[in-house]
C-alpha cells in the first residue's frame, strides 16, 4: 500500500482496533477510507494487544481497496512512539494524529515516521499524515497545521472533544460546531488538503444524520467520519452528483479535450473562460459519479 | 454406487432398504398411487377423554409408527407429555415420524432411543444434543431426513405409514374440529399436521382448550379425528416464535439483504404479479423490508408470498403489496394472529405447498425463493444439515422444495467465524446445485453457469459485483486457511432423501 | 525468555481468541478449546507454538480459548500474552509476527 494524496474520500469509517470481528469485515461496506482506531476505542490496558492486532490485520486482511488510516495514540501518551513505529512497519496508508494543536506536532510525527521508515526499510514519504482537530487551539492553529508537511492528507474535525474544550456539548442543530467547521475547512482548502467532518453517532436519528451530512456537503467538505457501516450508503447518497451536475462536468471535460486538440492553452465553454477550480470540480464530479455507478464506462448516465 | 451429485452411497444399505440413488431434479410425469388410512367408524359423539394413558394403550402397539408436528417449536408440551407415557408404558421398537424435531424434544428422544422405545426416526431435521447423539452413532438404524414436501409425498404414497398421530392444537371442539388460530398457544397455520390428520390410521388431538361444537374454521376436521385429549397446557406461547424474527442490526446481514433485493428487482421475474418466499432469519426479514420499499417505489405488487410466514410479510398483505399469502407455517405471533383476521392468508398443507408428486404444488408457481445455507460448494450444492464438524445440526425444511422456484437465491456470509461457507465440496449435499441459481455473499454474487440469462441481466447492474463461485471459494480459503478433512467411520447414521425419495447423500458417524 | 507472571490477551468475542500463558517446564503445552478444533486445531496450535518459539519462549503452559479467530489474530494475541507474561509489553517485538 502506498499513500495516494488525491483520491475519493467521502467516507472514513471508524473501526475499533481491538475488535477482530469488525476489523476482519471492515472492507466489505464500500467505505472510501477505513480508520482503524488505536486511541479512544481501545482501553488503556489493551493498547499493546490492539497495536499487534492492527499491525497484523494491515498485513493480511483484504480491505477491498479502501484506504487504510490508523488513528494512533497522542503524543502525550506512552503509546505514541511504538504506535508510530508499528504502523510505519505495517505499511499503513495514512497515520492520523489525535488532538493536533500545532504544526510542530505534525512535524514531530513526520520526523518520527522518517526515523521508522529508515529503521524498517520502508520507502520514505510513502505514508501520509492527517490531523484530528479536537480543541480550540487546534482550530485556531489549523492554517499552520494544514501546511505543516507536504505529506499532509487532510484535517478532521472531532466534535466530541472540541465541544468539551469549548465548555459545551453537541446539539442537534450543530451551531456549537459552526466556527470550527468553517475554520478547519478554510484551512484545508487554502492548503490544498482534504477536510473531514466529525461523526454522528445516533444511529436511530436517520433524519438528523442526513441533515448534518447535507449541511457539511454544502459547506464543501470532502467527506465525513462514520461510526457505523450503514452510514456509508447514506453519505454516498448525499455526495452523489445530480444528472445536471454530471452533464455539466462532462461538458467541461469535453472543452478541455477540445482545447488540447487545438493546442490552445485557454479552455472555453459557451464563450466563457473555464478556470482551474471549475476544471477540478468537474473532475471530482465525474470521479464520484463513476464510484457511485451513476455513469457507465462511456460516460452515459445510468443513475435513477 | 455413486449418484449424480458424485456422492458415494452404501450399496448394501441401499438395497436392504430398497432405496434408489438421486438422479435428477426433474420430477417428470410419473403415475403414482396414493394410500388411504384405515377408518374405525363411529358417530363421534364421545371423543373427549381425560386420560392420555388410556388413549395410548388403546391405540399403540410395539413396532408402530407415531407422528407429531413441530408448529409449537420450542414451546411444545405435546411431544414430551406423550413420549413420557409411551416410555413409562414400556413400548418398544417404535418409528418416530414427526414433521420435525425441535430442541425442547431432544432429551426425550434420546431417552426413548436409549431405552429401545424408538428405533427408527424420519424427520426434517434435528439440532443440538440429539444431532450430536445421532452423529455419534447413538441410534442403530439410520435416520431418514425428508423435506416437508417429500414427507407429504412419502405419507401419501405409503412410504411413511403413520399408525397414530398425536397432534397438539390450541383449540378443538369435542368432535375434533380444530385450528391453530385461537386459544393461548396459537401458531397460525397447521400446514404440516394436516397431512398426518388426513393419512394416519388413528388421530389423537391434544388440547387445553375444548370449545363448543362446531368449531370453525376447521383446519383439522371431525371426520379425521379419533380422540380429543384434554390436557392442562398444550404449549408455552412465549416460546412458539422462532426467535429469529427481530429486524437485524448486523451491518453484514443488512449488506447481504440489500444485495439480495438488488438481485430480485433486477431479475426478469420482478414485475406485476410476481411471487416470492423469503423464510425466517435476520437477513430474510431485512430482505422483506428492502423489497417492500422497492415495490412501493416501482408500483409493483406480488400475487402471493409463500412458505414459513413472518410478520413483515403479513404487513405487506395488510398494505396491499402482496395479494395472497400461501401459508404452511408461521414463525411469529404477528403472522399467526394475522391468519385469523385476514382471509387472504390461506392455510395450505405440506402437500399443497411442496409435494413433488402432485398435480402441481404451490412451489411450482413460485418465482423467487430466498434460502440460507450452512455451506455451498463450487457446484452450487447446498448443505443445510451438517456443521463444519460433520455433526447434524440443521433441517431440510422446505429447502429442496422451494428451490423449485424459477429463481432460487442462496444467501450466506462468505465465512462464519473461521468456517468457510463457500467450500470446494459441501460435507452433506441436501439441495442439488442444479436447482440453485444465485449465491449472494457480502463479497459479491455468483451465478450458476446454467443461467446465462441471469448473468446477462445482472451484468447490467453496476451495483452487483459478479464473481465466479470458484473465486469466492478461494477468497474464503484465503481468509480461513485449508481445514483438515473431517474423519468419519464407515457407519451410516443418516440418509438424506431428495424430494422424490431418492438418496442424495448420507451422513456418517463422526470420529472424535 | 523468562515468564514472570500470568499473561492473558484476547477476548471471548466472536472471531477472537483468548490466550493465557503461565510458567511451564515441559516445552510448550497447549490446552486448546475451539469450535473448529477438528478442522483447525492443529493449525491453531502451530501458530501459537511458532509465535512463542520465535519470541524465544521454550517452556510455557498455554490455555487457548478460541472463538473462530483467523491466524493473524491468533499470532497477535499470542505475542501480546507472551509479552505480558514476560513483562516486556512496553517494547513490542513485532518482528515476531
Amino acid at each position: 500500500m502506498t499513500y495516494v494524496k488525491n483520491r475519493l474520500r467521502r467516507t472514513m469509517m471508524f473501526v475499533p482496533g481491538n475488535n477482530p470481528a469488525m476489523v476482519k469485515d471492515a472492507g466489505i461496506y464500500g467505505a472510501d477510507s477505513i480508520m482503524l482506531d488505536l486511541e479512544d476505542a481501545v482501553s488503556l490496558t489493551e493498547k499493546d494487544a490492539a497495536r499487534m492486532l492492527v499491525y497484523n490485520a494491515i498485513k493480511t486482511v483484504d480491505f477491498g481497496g479502501a484506504e487504510i488510516v490508523v488513528r494512533i495514540n497522542g503524543q502525550d501518551t506512552p503509546f505514541y512512539d511504538e504506535d508510530v513505529k508499528a504502523m510505519v512497519r505495517a505499511g499503513v496508508d495514512v497515520i492520523r494524529l489525535p488532538k493536533t494543536e500545532s504544526a510542530a506536532m505534525i512535524q514531530k510525527l513526520v520526523k518520527d515516521m522518517e526515523a521508522a521508515e529508515e529503521e524498517y526499510g520502508v520507502e520514505k514519504g510513502s505514508i501520509g499524515v492527517m490531523a484530528a482537530i479536537e480543541s480550540a487551539k487546534g482550530v485556531l492553529n489549523s492554517p499552520e497545521i494544514a501546511t505543516a508537511s507536504p505529506l499532509m492528507m487532510g484535517l478532521a474535525v472531532s466534535g466530541e472533544d472540541y465541544t468539551a474544550d469549548m465548555h459545551t456539548h453537541r446539539y442537534p442543530d450543530g451551531r456549537e460546531l459552526e466556527f470550527a467547521r468553517n475554520m478547519v475547512l478554510q484551512s484545508a482548502r487554502a492548503a490544498g488538503v482534504y477536510a473531514f467532518d466529525t461523526v454522528f453517532s445516533n444511529m436511530n436519528d436517520t433524519e438528523g444524520f442526513f441533515r448534518e451530512t447535507n449541511y457539511i456537503y454544502e459547506l464543501g467538505y470532502d467527506g465525513k467520519s462514520l461510526v457505523n457501516p450503514r452510514q456509508v450508503a447514506m453519505v454516498n447518497q448525499v455526495f452523489n452528483p445530480t444528472k445536471d451536475e454530471i452533464e455539466n462536468a462532462q461538458a467541461v471535460q469535453n472543452a478541455i479535450r477540445e482545447a488540447k486538440a487545438k493546442g490552445s492553452g485557454v479552455i472555453s465553454m459557451n464563450g466563457k473562460m473555464v478556470d482551474k477550480p471549475v476544471v477540478e470540480k468537474a473532475n471530482r464530479v465525474i470521479e464520484t459519479a463513476k464510484a457511485s455507478n451513476l455513469i457507465d464506462e462511456e460516460g452515459n448516465y445510468i443513475g435513477e | 454406487m455413486e449418484n449424480k451429485v458424485k456422492r458415494e452411497l452404501p450399496e448394501n444399505l441401499m438395497s436392504e432398504m430398497g432405496l434408489k440413488p438421486f438422479e435428477s431434479v426433474e420430477i417428470g410425469n410419473p403415475d403414482v398411487n396414493r394410500v388411504a388410512p384405515k377408518v374405525h367408524v363411529t358417530t363421534g359423539e364421545n371423543k373427549v377423554v381425560n386420560s392420555l394413558e388410556e388413549v395410548i394403550k388403546k391405540t399403540l402397539k410395539n413396532g408402530m409408527t407415531i407422528s407429531f408436528h413441530h408448529h409449537f417449536r420450542n414451546g411444545d408440551f405435546a411431544f414430551n407429555k406423550v413420549m413420557d407415557l409411551i416410555i413409562k408404558l414400556g413400548y418398544q421398537d417404535l418409528t418416530l415420524a414427526p414433521s420435525s424435531l425441535t430442541g425442547v424434544m431432544n432429551d426425550k428422544v434420546i431417552e426413548a432411543i436409549k431405552k429401545g422405545v424408538i428405533t427408527n426416526i424420519t424427520s426434517s431435521g434435528m439440532r443440538g444434543s440429539l444431532g450430536d447423539f445421532v452423529s455419534h452413532g447413538g441410534l442403530k438404524n439410520p435416520v431418514i431426513f425428508r423435506s416437508h414436501g417429500n414427507r407429504a409425498r412419502s405419507i401419501e404414497e405409503g412410504e411413511i405409514k403413520i399408525d397414530v398421530a398425536f397432534l397438539g392444537v390450541p383449540n378443538s371442539d369435542p368432535a375434533g374440529n380444530a385450528n391453530g388460530q385461537e386459544g393461548d398457544a396459537v401458531f397460525g397455520s397447521l400446514g404440516y399436521a394436516l397431512i398426518d390428520a388426513q393419512y394416519a390410521d388413528k388421530v389423537v388431538l391434544l388440547t387445553d382448550n375444548v370449545v363448543d361444537y362446531p368449531n370453525t374454521p376447521a383446519s383439522i376436521k371431525q371426520t379425521q379425528v379419533d380422540y380429543v385429549v384434554k390436557v392442562d397446557q398444550i404449549g408455552d406461547p412465549d416460546k412458539i416464535g422462532s426467535g429469529a424474527t427481530r429486524f437485524t442490526k448486523d451491518p453484514k446481514e443488512l449488506k447481504i439483504a440489500q444485495m439480495v433485493n438488488q438481485v430480485i428487482v433486477n431479475s426478469p421475474y420482478y414485475k406485476e404479479g410476481f411471487s416470492f418466499q423469503t423464510g425466517s432469519g435476520g437477513a430474510a426479514l431485512a430482505v422483506t423490508r428492502y423489497l417492500r420499499q422497492s415495490m412501493l417505489d416501482d408500483g409493483i405488487t406480488a400475487s402471493f408470498a409463500l412458505g414459513g410466514i413472518t410478520k413483515p410479510t403479513t404487513d405487506l398483505l395488510d398494505e396491499g403489496l402482496v395479494k395472497k399469502i400461501m401459508d404452511v407455517q408461521d414463525f411469529d405471533k404477528g403472522a399467526a394472529s394475522s391468519m385469523a383476521k385476514n382471509k387472504n392468508q390461506q392455510e395450505i398443507d405440506a402437500s399443497w405447498y411442496a409435494d413433488p408428486h402432485n398435480k402441481g404444488a404451490v412451489v411450482n408457481n413460485l418465482d423467487v425463493a430466498i434460502l440460507s445455507a450452512l455451506q455451498i460448494d463450487t457446484d452450487f450444492n447446498v448443505n443445510v444439515m451438517t456443521g463444519s464438524d460433520g455433526v447434524i445440526r440443521g433441517a431440510i425444511g422446505g429447502h429442496q422444495d422451494a428451490a423449485s422456484a424459477k429463481m432460487t437465491i442462496i444467501t450466506a456470509p462468505l465465512v462464519r467465524g473461521r468456517n468457510a461457507t463457500v467450500v470446494p465440496a459441501v460435507e452433506t449435499v441436501v439441495t442439488p446445485g442444479k436447482s440453485i441459481d444465485v449465491l449472494v455473499t457480502e463479497r459479491g454474487i455468483a451465478i450458476n453457469p446454467n443461467r446465462p440469462d441471469l448473468l446477462e441481466a445482472f451484468s447490467k447492474v453496476p451495483d452487483l459485483k459478479i464473481v465466479d463461485i470458484k473465486d469466492l471459494q478461494k477468497m474464503a480459503e484465503q481468509q480461513v486457511g485449508v481445514p483438515k478433512a473431517l474423519e468419519y467411520t464407515d457407519r451410516t447414521v443418516a440418509l438424506i432423501q431428495y424430494r422424490d425419495g431418492t438418496i442424495i447423500d448420507t451422513i456418517k458417524e463422526v470420529k472424535d | 525468555m523468562e515468564i514472570k507472571t500470568i499473561g492473558v490477551a484476547g477476548t471471548l468475542e466472536s472471531s477472537d481468541i483468548q490466550i493465557m500463558i503461565t510458567q511451564g517446564n515441559n516445552g510448550i503445552e497447549i490446552d486448546l478449546e475451539s469450535e473448529v478444533i477438528k478442522a483447525y486445531g492443529e493449525q491453531i496450535k502451530k501458530v501459537i507454538i511458532d509465535t512463542l518459539t520465535k519470541y524465544g519462549i521454550e517452556n510455557a503452559k498455554v490455555k487457548a480459548t478460541d472463538k473462530g479467530a483467523l491466524d493473524c489474530v491468533i499470532a497477535a494475541r499470542t505475542l501480546a500474552a507472551a509479552q505480558r507474561a514476560t513483562e516486556t509489553s512496553n517494547h513490542p517485538e513485532l518482528e515476531v509476527l
